[in-house]
């Protein structure tokens, strides 16, 4: 991702992912196998009654988000847990930095983190000359790829198996295979090695318990476990809004986020970290640092845009949107894609920066018709669009057309004569536009309705 | 029993055998169709681009129009329909006198199939068609209006006539107003996804209630040559009226 202010080139990057035909076969067969298999997931479950909670809950700690963070913070500082706040991305780079620098940490392992992509921070620490590894096997494709994630959960959705293959016996050394189960075993060899020699490990949080200063983990290979787990230092890096009030309130989201985002009725592993390794726990970190990013967040949570914070980011959005579904996650040059993604990119990154966004969009719905915390996604990218017209982001001609349109509009003499002249133009336009398409237009009616109705 | 008819900006510009239709429909089951002389457009393609100040005065005029007849306001199309129901009232969220009104014209609104079935009751009639058919169901039809079984309902009482479900049907076709012309490559992806899908029903027509959608599609379909029709319901309907 770019850091600059220019406007995110979204029509042209577009132009080119839908002209890569084994990136839409990638995308539409992942994108295709989430969707359905989320639907059989769900199916004889009360999942209305779920995202009804879920999304009850989550307004619950928008409403007082400053008093939870404060709750979390108390909590997880009893139970051993440094709690740092970071209010912008900056911040939460030189914290991390700092607490690693301070302790001359060489190396780091990390499970899949969003937040660390929203801050950038793997090339900060290694401009520091500490190494960081990604363990989630999608991240560490697209870390040796010199990419960054396409999709929120599936970082490397993008890429099929034939292109991992030749990553790996490009970047890895190894015999080229496009067997998958292959190439897992292939990473799963390296990473032991990583896992093993790490000082530390950075993970993200899916959740943080207020009630009782936990976080919470999802992942399916096990990785996150051992980055918070095997090395003697972990850092978890999270934002302020993935806090739930109390453990009671998992239960909820252990059932929607899973098989909202995969499909699964659960993930492979879940774990639920409190604090720092007690006397006589066999297993967990000695030193737990816990950074909270807010970067806009307080001040979204008090604006007309807060229910977009209510996102637990399960990616279903994603899978479901027709534009995502046709030019993947690189096409929108930000750190979330999608329709969550727009309206994130515009609140975080500014409107100047983001508003090419704001066209991916047909407004069609289907990304509200799986959010399963109804985030109402239609109606917050139709109030941002309102919102780059009063900032006067969209093009002059587009402006003077529409002004144009509300005069027709509001004016049944001028809207006939404009009928006619339409119709009386046509042929010359026609002429004029053959073969950009126009051929395939509808022609305007000779007599049209109104006529033939008066 | 009287209705008024709002034909779209869309039907009555480019397919006023559509308007034509619907009228013919209404009339068959009994209803004195009027056509307000003033009616224009909407205001749906300003309001999807985030023209706000622009919808409402297409709004205004519309509310002006139509606030002088009485009884249902037909609109055959789930987006133009969903337009005045559904977002009228909050283009003037701050002022309450021009709110109310929109909300005593929103309250009028139904789209034809809704009409159809819920009060006209045509569907129980059994008209009769032919041919193969499909149907696609465009998305603020059925996201936002929540009319989905309706047009099915009336395209299944057609006696003499087959109709094919769609794959993946809820898929949106790529219209969307202004979003088919800013990213026109998108777009076209979108449609050629959806002329698969019709292609793989076999029908001979594809049907629907917005002609924003059919004329897309219709476009993708002349594109490549495909052999299918693309029709309004509302065409579909009228051409069963013995």
């Amino acid at each position: 991702m770019s850091a600059s202010n220019k406007a995110i080139r979204f029509r042209e990057n577009a132009a080119r992912a839908v002209g890569d035909r084994a990136l839409r076969a990638a995308l539409s067969n992942a994108a295709g196998v989430f969707t359905v298999k989320r639907e059989e997931a769900f199916q004889s479950t009360p999942l209305e009654e779920w995202r009804e909670l879920a999304s009850q809950t989550r307004l619950e700690v928008l409403d007082d988000l400053g008093a939870y963070v404060d709750r979390f913070s108390e909590n997880a500082s009893k139970a051993g847990a440094r709690i740092h706040r970071a209010k912008d991305s900056a911040e939460a780079r030189t914290i991390i930095g700092g607490i690693l620098k301070e302790r001359g940490i060489q190396k780091v392992v990390k499970s899949k983190s969003m937040i660390s992509e929203e801050v950038n921070l793997n090339a900060d620490l290694l401009r520091d000359g500490i190494k960081v590894v990604e363990t989630d096997l999608g991240e560490y494709i697209i870390q040796i790829a010199g990419e960054h994630p396409s999709h929120i959960i599936v970082p490397a959705i993008h890429k099929d198996r034939r292109q991992v293959g030749r990553l790996f016996a490009q970047k890895l050394g190894c015999e080229y295979t496009e067997n998958p189960a292959a190439l897992t075993r292939i990473a799963k060899k390296v990473l032991r090695q990583e896992f093993l020699s790490a000082e530390a490990g950075i993970s993200g949080a899916n959740f943080a318990v207020a009630d009782t200063g936990s976080i919470v983990i999802f992942t399916n290979e096990g990785n996150g476990r051992m980055c918070t787990s095997l090395p003697p230092l972990h850092i978890a890096l999270t934002s302020i809004e993935k806090i739930v009030p109390s453990l009671a309130d998992l239960p909820t989201f252990i059932r929607l986020l899973p098989r909202s985002a995969t499909g699964q009725v659960i993930t492979s592993y879940m774990s639920l970290i409190t604090g720092t390794r007690k006397l006589g726990e066999a297993t967990g970190a000695s030193e737990l640092h816990i950074v909270l990013l807010d970067n806009g967040r307080s001040e979204i949570a008090r604006g007309e845009y807060r229910e977009m914070l209510k996102c637990i980011r399960c990616g279903a959005c994603l899978n479901a949107c027709p534009v995502y579904r046709n030019v993947g996650g690189h096409a929108y040059d930000s750190t979330y894609p999608g329709p969550m993604g727009i309206v994130l990119t515009v609140l975080f990154e500014g409107m100047d920066r983001g508003h090419p966004l704001l066209d991916a969009t047909t407004l069609c719905g289907a990304c509200a018709d799986v959010c399963p915390v109804k985030v109402p996604l239609p109606g917050l990218l139709r109030r941002l669009r309102e919102e780059r017209v009063v900032q006067g982001a969209t093009p002059k001609t587009e402006q003077v057309a529409m002004a144009g349109f509300a005069l027709l509009a509001a004016s049944p003499k001028l809207f006939r004569m404009a009928q006619a002249a339409v119709s009386a133009l046509w042929p010359i336009a026609r002429k004029m536009a053959t073969g950009r398409g126009v051929d395939y237009f509808p022609v305007p009616a000779k007599k049209t309705l109104s006529r033939r109705l008066s | 029993m009287q209705v008024q008819l709002f034909s779209t900006c869309l039907i009555d510009t480019f397919f006023p055998e559509t308007g034509e239709a619907t009228v013919k429909l209404l009339s068959r089951f009994g209803v004195n169709v009027v056509y307000p002389r003033g009616q224009t457009c909407c205001g749906k393609p300003a309001d999807s681009g985030g023209y706000t100040r622009e919808s409402r005065k297409a709004a205004e005029h519309f509310i002006s129009v139509f606030e002088a007849t009485d009884g249902p306001i037909i609109i055959p199309s789930g987006s133009c329909a969903s337009m005045v129901k559904n977002h009228y009232p909050g283009l003037f969220r701050d002022d309450d006198r021009m709110r109310l009104k929109a909300e005593a014209i929103a309250g009028r609104v139904y789209e034809l199939t809704q009409f159809l079935v819920h009060v006209l009751r045509v569907h129980e009639v059994g008209l009769k068609g032919k041919g193969r058919l499909t149907y696609h169901p465009s998305c603020q039809l059925t996201r936002e209006l929540g009319v989905r079984e309706e047009p099915l309902q009336l395209l299944h009482s057609l006696k003499g006539a087959e109709v094919i479900p769609l794959p993946n049907a809820d898929r949106c076709c790529g219209f969307g107003g202004i979003f088919s012309a800013k990213l026109p490559e998108v777009a076209a992806c979108m449609a050629d996804e959806k002329v698969d899908n019709i292609l793989q029903t076999g029908a001979d027509t594809v049907t629907g209630c917005d002609h924003g959608c059919l004329m897309n599609i219709a476009a993708a379909a002349k594109r490549r040559g495909s052999p299918f029709q693309v029709k309004h319901i509302a065409s579909v309907l009228a051409e069963a009226i013995p």
